[in-house]
């Protein structure tokens, strides 16, 4: 759109024909101040804040809907404007209970930092306030309607954002009140974005109502542990007797790939931390029962057993099953420990994606994977499979708010009628489980069409599909575990050919993580093969060895044979996931990180307690391949993390931890003090930033940063800009650099998670909130939509 | 659930007069409310499915209506206007003598269920003060004994 | 069932087929009905726009909008559909004229709506009516579908070509949706809460598409103004207020009634020779000219022309015809309280200043009314009024303010009279209750 100039308190400012006054004048640093304007939902008008004056124009005018005109003159603050302000919230104050030394939003509340910037301290009014009871809506979300200002933030966010149209608003006048669906109560998605979004303390987090104090938590902005999105968010963290505890979790860092979204769990299903389940101290078993031991003693019976069936029954008798949720440091160190230290493939992970047939298929092609950035962009996105509104929250927001926003043309292919279908411009309802087949037939193979018509899409249907599909230029396409090995490969093909971007969906936190850190028995960190001549082979000081180790189920059938002698499980639990007998597991020695006595734990000979991503450092990729960072938010007394406890082992057992962490200066590519042309200053900041996480400068062995230099030189695709990462940014890693892998990987392993948007596998079991949630519904309730509602139509011009 | 058939016939023809379903929203539900005697928790249902709406979305708009309501009130409703031209004219007297009459207070329904009464905002008889309006039904130039003869012509009509 | 009544300076353009059972089509059609709809079609839109244009009308609704300036807003060409929609929600306290013309002369509405709609390429129209008014809807609905027998309306109109539907849509009380975009919106099933404008209703109005809003009055004007030319009707009125007017008098009168007068009639005379003057045994205290939203005049004020710029000019304004006479023996606070409460019922709750500030006045004034006033709620009124002024998000705002803020400033004396825990000391007890 052609430009517009207009001055703004003197200043003279150029800005894209069609922008709101409020944004204009944002953009040139001018703050106008607003309830009821928010970016990316309808416009209201109501709140009546951002009254600013035009000349010309007799009245003041809000900020908020007046586009901006070519010459228009503009004063944001004048004593007229600041008058017009100031009896506003006189207004809003009169009513209001005034209870901010209680209320959760006290210190971190916009209608006090208004009062304060404006001065409306005087009360004229002396006449009854109307009270309204307090009322809780649902296990997470209370409201409390005397504190409400009516900014309609919450209604919009609710329908407009979230496709869920929960709330509401009845009754007229000074009665006007905000109201649930379900008359007293709420039926929704619980994913408290209406609290997250009001701007007083009217709506309230049950999982936070009454804790603490704003100011008295400490907020770390790192990166949820729940789905495979990536969302990040913030928590705070107060002392408790366990150590540091999370106490919240939102959403004040807007920065991230997620804006304004935390789903339910992002937002409160962080109490898994501070379950009183979680393992305080290491357990060994000693006749048949798991008894606490120390960590001295735990490190040296595991080492000894290592060493012992080393020399009995060689590398090929120990198994190592890896984690979706450990770091991507954790998760390189463990197959590398693997492969040097301990010399065997044997290592697996519980594969939710076929990430490797995803690789092989996109082999040397670059820009060709899709960021979640890229969604909330794509002028046309196919989706094939999965159900993002319970697996891929964040997804699903961006999609409908891209489509929202910017129009984008939304195509769902599902065997089952999933909710985004509402913002879909074409929904076809394939046969159960031919998206296979679908991604055969559109990359050209007619035959396939049998298998995928269903009484809802009819032959002809399909083909125009197919048609319109072939027309896309821009397309991103996401497609969920449904799609495996060849039919990646052809869906790929389609979509390569049309310069599409890609994002493959799987389930945890960190899976692609997983799998791009190498935990496959036949595949190397970057999906190269383990036989055949790769830069690790030469980097790593010791042999690889040639082979390709026993996968998952292998493993788990050597172990009924009594051939796996010993198995070490970091972070996982293959006996609920895969349904396995813990029998299978009784002739070998099991050894097992984890924050619960999992089913897996259960049966093992040591159990070590260990951190969750809340409490470390580290980095994670996101499925759809954006690396992020991890701080440490929260601490739990008596836990090490995953990362220590692998080098304690491997040192231990004697091997020279220095090929296994290369700390200290030897082998590091981000020396201290150096200055290294454009990137001079990274090291320091990197030096600054280890410090504040009390860790020495890569002077130790569990320093993770350590590991993330040699994932950076050795891992294709990720040579990321490691200052983008430190400064909380997350960086997209292709998966371009990635040649000559395995091939098509097994699909046959590939098990979805099949989580819903209110569980998350082991930790939601931990999480009390999530239970509560839980509770009442069986499955989230698909809301009704709101027929006829335009938001275009209060959108203005 | 069903309406009269002459409801259901001019649900029928409404839907028809507009692009959008929920447009019959505002008129359909005083109907409904006409024949039922209130929007109680089934008919909501029944007009949120028509309309393609939420129920909430439905409340939300009765709530906004001040003829609208979700409970029963009295067989004969007494709407007596007390906005200025009758206010002028005696209006607020007007509404008194309803109220003592009747032996209620406003928005209240009388122990035999026969009366509700409530004041109301301008009904447009403002030339014609003091004025109310009964089912419907504009008494217009009331006086005490315009009321008490109203009143006792339907308790003696509906005692028969 | 409104009682009529009549003056020898009324001059009957809207009113001119009161009493004479015009409801009735085939009376109608004696009376001249249904010839201006079709002389609008042999003269074309834009003869029709230039016509309207030529007659003055201004906006009976309230805001005396020119109604022709209005008409040629809206695009001629238009993806969406374009509507035409008659706002009968009259609900502006002291006014009752729209009634009259839907009970009496109804098709002369319909014949506005289908002339509106020849000249913006209408091929819809609405009739809004409040809910209150059941006999009117049923009247208009059957005068709908009188015409549809005839063919009057539906296919094909007049051997045209032209297809035009009307339809009649009840409303469910409330006043705020008489403010047109409020209408709109509650006219689609919504909540009445008004929408932002720019963009007005002429260019993206009902279902987004192009509206015409006007009221019922100014729609019945129209059919007369085809049949006898633009310039006629203007003449009937002052300069740039053409034709006549529907003047609701109510209060304590001799003789109250709707008349229907010249623009600028003067509004002493109107008081004291039309309507009869004060009822025995009273004197004028304060007339309120346009409805409750606006300011009032007091005595001394009310020589004035009752056309919009007269009375613009006096402090006040024309709005929606009715003319609200207050007299000695009527409390100021008491009539202010009334009007408070009114506007803080009728406030949709959508912007702070309306939803708040009508709220507090109301309570405000509750309470100083009834004795427990104190000396700085007069001038925290009056701030709280001036306060909402101009920054509302839809003009009920204003129209809640405005009255208040005269009254002080007229009456402040009344107010003061107030304090220091008297009772107030005009309460008036009607002689009409005393019996
Ligand atoms: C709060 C409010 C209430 C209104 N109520 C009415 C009404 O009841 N009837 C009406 O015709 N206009 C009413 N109006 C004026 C309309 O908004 C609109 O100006 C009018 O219908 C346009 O028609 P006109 O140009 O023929 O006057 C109201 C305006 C406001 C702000
Ligand atoms: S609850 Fe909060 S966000 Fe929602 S309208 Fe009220 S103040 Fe705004
Ligand atoms: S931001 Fe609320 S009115 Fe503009």
């Amino acid at each position: 759109m052609a430009d517009v100039t207009l001055i703004v308190d003197g200043k003279k400012l150029t800005v894209p024909a069609g922008t709101l006054l409020i944004e204009a004048c944002k953009s040139t640093g001018i703050e106008v101040p607003s309830f009821c304007y928010y970016p990316g939902l309808s416009l209201q008008g109501a709140c009546r804040m951002c009254l600013v004056e035009v000349e010309k124009m007799p009245k003041l005018q809000t900020a908020c809907t007046t586009p901006v005109a070519e010459g228009m003159v503009v004063t944001t603050e004048s004593d007229k404007i600041k008058q017009a302000r100031k009896s506003m919230l006189e207004l809003l104050l009169a009513n209001h209970p005034l209870d901010c030394p209680v209320c959760d939003a006290g210190g971190e509340c916009e209608l006090q930092d208004m009062t304060f910037k404006y001065g409306a301290a005087e009360s004229k009014f002396m006449d009854m306030k109307n009270h309204r009871d307090e009322q809780q809506w649902s296990p997470v979300v209370y409201f409390d309607r005397p504190r409400c200002i009516l900014c309609y933030r919450c209604i919009r966010v609710c329908g407009e954002g979230m496709d869920v149209w929960a709330l509401g608003i009845q009754n007229r006048g000074s009665s006007a009140i905000i109201a649930p669906n379900k008359q007293d109560h709420l039926e929704c998605e619980e994913c408290g974005m209406c609290i997250d979004i009001c701007p007083v303390g009217a709506l309230t987090s049950g999982a936070y109502r009454y804790k603490t104090r704003p100011w008295e938590m400490k907020h770390t902005g790192t990166v949820c542990t729940h789905c495979a999105d990536g969302c990040k968010t913030t928590l705070g963290a107060r002392r408790a007797d366990t150590g540091m505890q999370i106490v919240r979790g939102d959403n004040r860092d807007k920065s991230g790939i997620n804006g304004d979204f935390l789903c339910v769990k992002g937002r409160y299903a962080f109490d898994f931390a501070h379950s009183d389940c979680r393992l305080k101290q290491p357990l060994v078993k000693r006749d048949g029962k798991l008894v606490p031991t120390t960590w001295e003693q735990a490190f040296e019976l595991i080492a000894s057993r290592f060493k012992q069936v080393l020399t009995t029954d060689g590398p090929a008798a120990i198994g190592i099953i890896g984690s979706n949720h450990t770091s991507n440091e954790e998760n390189y160190l463990l197959q590398k420990f693997a492969r040097l230290a301990l010399g065997t493939n044997n290592i697996d992970h519980h594969r939710t994606a076929d990430f490797p047939a995803f690789a092989s298929a996109l082999a040397g092609k670059a820009e060709a994977t899709a960021s979640m950035r890229d969604v909330h962009n794509a002028a046309a996105i196919l989706l094939i499979g999965n159900n993002p509104t319970e697996q891929h929250p964040l997804l699903a927001w961006q999609i409908r708010t891209n489509v929202r926003l910017h129009h984008s043309k939304l195509y769902v292919v599902n065997s089952y009628p999933i909710k985004l279908r509402r913002q879909a411009a074409s929904f076809a309802q394939i046969a159960p489980g031919s998206e296979g087949g679908f991604a055969q037939f559109i990359a050209g193979s007619d035959a396939a069409a049998d298998s995928i018509v269903s009484p809802k899409l009819s032959r002809e249907a399909l083909a125009a599909l197919r048609d319109a599909l072939k027309q896309e230029t821009s397309l991103v396409i996401i497609f969920g575990s449904e799609l495996r090995g060849n039919d990646v490969k052809a869906l790929v093909d389609f979509g390569l050919a049309r310069s599409a971007k890609f994002i493959c969906l799987g389930d945890y936190s960190n899976s692609r993580g997983a799998a791009d850190m190498g935990l496959y028995p036949d595949m190397l960190p970057g999906y190269g093969p383990v036989a055949s001549a790769t830069t690790f082979h030469t980097d790593w000081l010791d042999e690889i060895p040639a082979t390709s180790g026993m996968n998952l189920l292998q493993m788990m059938d050597a172990a009924k044979e009594g051939k796996l002698k010993a198995l070490y499980v970091v972070g996982s639990n293959p006996i609920a996931r895969y349904n396995i007998d813990p029998f299978a597991l009784s002739k070998s020695f099991v050894i097992v990180q984890d924050m619960f006595l999992t089913e897996t734990a259960k049966i093992a000979d040591v159990v070590l307690p260990v951190a969750n991503a809340y409490e470390k450092a580290g980095t994670v990729t996101s499925t759809c391949g954006d690396v992020q960072i991890l701080k440490k938010a929260g601490d739990f007394a008596g836990v090490r993390t995953d990362f220590e406890c692998i080098v304690r082992i491997a040192a231990t057992m004697g091997y020279d931890v220095r090929k296994l962490v290369p700390f200290g200066g030897e082998g590091t590519r981000a020396d201290m003090g150096q200055s290294r042309g454009a990137q001079s200053g990274e090291a320091d900041r990197h030096a600054v930033w280890l410090s504040e996480h009390n860790l020495e400068p890569k002077m130790s062995p569990f320093d993770p940063s350590a590991m993330l230099d040699e994932i950076q030189r050795l891992v294709p695709a990720y040579d990321i800009s490691r200052l983008s990462l430190l400064s909380g940014q997350d960086v997209h890693t292709q998966l371009v650099q990635i040649t000559g892998a395995t091939g098509l990987g097994h699909p046959e392993l590939v098990l979805p998670a099949n989580d819903t948007l209110f569980t998350s596998g082991t930790l939601g079991r931990f999480s009390a909130t999530l239970n509560t949630v839980m509770e009442r519904y069986s499955s989230p309730v698909e809301p009704e939509m709101v027929a006829g509602y335009d938001p275009a139509a209060r959108q203005g011009p | 659930m069903k309406f009269s058939d002459q409801l259901e016939q001019r649900f029928a023809a409404m839907v028809t007069h507009y692009p959008t379903k929920r447009s019959v929203l505002v008129p359909m539900l005083l109907y409904i409310q006409d024949e039922l005697g209130a929007l109680n928790d089934e008919a909501i249902h029944e007009i949120a499915e028509r309309t393609e709406l939420s129920e909430l979305e439905v409340r939300n708009v009765i709530s906004y209506y001040s003829m609208l309501r979700t409970h029963p009130i009295g067989k004969y409703n007494l709407q007596v206007c007390t906005n200025v031209s009758c206010l002028l004219r005696g209006g607020e007297e007007i509404l008194e003598h309803c109220q003592k009459k009747l032996g209620v207070g406003n928005k209240q329904t009388t122990a035999d269920g026969l009366f509700h009464m409530e004041e109301v905002e301008c009904i447009g008889a403002c030339s014609w003060a003091p004025a109310l309006m009964l089912n419907y039904e504009f008494h217009e130039n009331l006086t005490p004994q315009k009321i008490d003869e109203l009143i006792d012509g339907i308790r003696k009509k509906e005692h028969q | 069932m409104a009682y009529l009544v009549s003056h020898p300076d009324e001059v009957k353009v809207v009113s001119r087929r009161f009493g004479l059972g015009a409801a009735n089509l085939d009376r109608y059609l004696e009376l001249d009905g249904y010839k201006a709809v079709q002389k609008a079609i042999t003269m074309g839109p834009d003869a029709i726009i230039t016509e309207m244009k030529a007659s003055k009308l201004r906006g009976r609704g309230g805001a005396g909008f020119p109604t022709g300036m209005k008409r040629s807003f809206v695009p001629k060409q238009s993806p969406k559909p374009k509507y035409v929609l008659c706002n009968g929600d009259e609900s502006e306290p002291g006014t009752c004229k729209d009634r009259l013309i839907f009970e009496h002369d109804p098709h002369s509405v319909i014949e506005g709506v289908m002339i509106a709609s020849l000249a913006v390429g209408a091929k819809t129209g609405f009739i809004y009516i409040r809910g209150e008014y059941r006999y009117l809807v049923e009247i208009m609905e059957r005068s709908v579908a009188d015409a549809y027998a005839r063919g009057f309306i539906g296919k094909n109109i007049f051997g045209s070509g032209i297809d035009l539907d009307i339809f009649v849509h009840s409303g469910a009380g409330a006043y705020e949706v008489g403010e047109e975009s409020a209408l709109m919106e509650s006219l689609e099933g919504k909540r009445g809460v008004p929408r932002i404008r720019p963009p007005f209703p002429a260019v993206v109005g009902l279902w987004g598409g192009p509206t015409v809003i006007n009221n019922a009055e100014t729609l019945a004007s129209v059919p007369h103004i085809i049949l006898n030319g633009g310039e006629w009707f203007a003449n009937l009125g002052t300069p740039r207020n053409g034709g006549t007017r529907l003047f609701c008098m109510s209060g304590e009168l001799e003789r109250p009634g709707v008349y229907e007068l010249p623009m600028g009639y003067n509004l002493k005379k109107m008081i004291y020779d039309v309507s009869g003057g004060m009822i025995k045994g009273k004197s004028l205290k304060g007339v309120v000219p346009g409805g409750s939203s606006v300011q009032i005049l007091t005595p001394d004020e009310i020589d004035v022309g009752m056309d919009f710029d007269q009375v613009l000019k006096a402090g006040s304004m024309l709005g929606s015809g009715g003319v609200v006479v207050i007299d000695d023996q009527m409390c100021i606070v008491r009539f202010a309280l009334r009007v408070a409460r009114f506007y803080q019922h009728e406030s949709c709750g959508w912007c702070i200043p309306c939803r708040e500030g009508t709220d507090w006045m109301k309570k405000t004034l509750v309470r100083f009314h009834s004795g427990g006033g104190v000396a700085k709620d007069i001038d925290n009124l009056k701030y709280l009024a001036e306060n909402m002024l101009g920054r509302t998000f839809c003009p009920l705002g204003d129209a809640a303010a405005m009255p208040i803020i005269s009254y002080i400033q007229k009456f402040r004396k009344e107010f003061e009279d107030h304090l220091d825990g008297k009772p107030c000391p005009y309460e008036k007890v009607h002689e009409a209750a005393l019996v």
